[in-house]
């Protein structure tokens, strides 16, 4: 399956937009993506090893906090994953 | 530095006056070279806080990853964000620090005033990590069409 990466954490993908990986389940391909490129790690977990608060990971478009599953939902070759920072603020 | 046409810039201001008195919001899409993020287009996304869109700001993540895909097919990259400050002036906030996540890219804000755009400017979010990230001014250039000067 195909992972997109954003802007901010290309420097970790040796510049690459779209990583591939192997995997059959949600997190199966994000420990693919972290295991190529480890530097990624910390800017996707916390210590915990929980996704940072402010990282949102969609399944094509579904946030994947909020399948019943999480990151055990099974995926195939055609799913895409796309890391997506948060976008807000205000005065 | 931040390039942009006039045309992008007169954009991003107006959005701001249209949705006045409450918050504006949207992406630059673009190339990042050395230095300089080059604004090829500005797409307006809607403001998510609809509680209190006078002082807050969110795009969906769904509304992004929409965004971000149309910017891959035309082989563009999402380098910056905009939004308004209605009766505010045009510095970042610590709302808007705390909330400031993409590394390398530039956050532009307009302040709007009773309704009318006034001071637009841009801060680039430097760092390589949340620990260490910082907003730095950062200098606007504005390209005037050719066809324009005519």
């Amino acid at each position: 399956m195909r992972i997109h990466i954003p802007t901010p954490l290309r420097i970790y993908t040796d510049k690459q937009d779209t990583v591939g990986v192997e995997a059959s389940t949600v997190g199966e391909a994000l420990d693919a993506l972290t295991a190529r490129h480890p530097e990624l790690r910390k800017h996707l977990f916390s210590e915990e090893g929980k996704l940072r608060a402010f990282v949102n990971v969609y399944l094509n478009d579904e946030d994947i906090r909020y399948l019943p599953e999480g990151e055990a939902t099974r995926v195939n070759g055609k799913d895409e994953l796309s890391i997506i920072p948060s976008i807000a603020g205000g005065r | 530095m931040l390039k942009l046409t006039e045309q992008i810039y007169n954009a991003i201001r107006r959005h701001g006056e249209e949705t006045y008195p409450h918050e504006c919001c949207g992406v630059l899409l673009g190339r990042s070279a050395q230095d300089v993020n080059e604004v090829e287009d500005a797409v307006r996304a809607g403001n998510t806080r609809t509680d209190a869109a006078h002082n807050r700001y969110n795009i969906a993540p769904q509304e992004l990853i929409g965004i971000q895909r149309q910017a891959r097919e035309r082989g563009l990259d999402i380098i910056g964000f905009y939004h308004s400050h209605p009766d505010h002036p045009a510095q970042w906030s610590e709302t808007d620090f705390a909330e400031a996540h993409w590394l390398g890219c530039s956050y532009v804000i307009t302040s709007v005033q009773n309704g009318v755009a006034q001071d637009t400017n841009s801060f680039l979010l430097a760092g390589t990590s949340e620990e260490n990230k910082a907003f730095e001014n950062e200098p606007i250039e504005i390209a005037v069409l050719e066809a324009e000067r005519c």
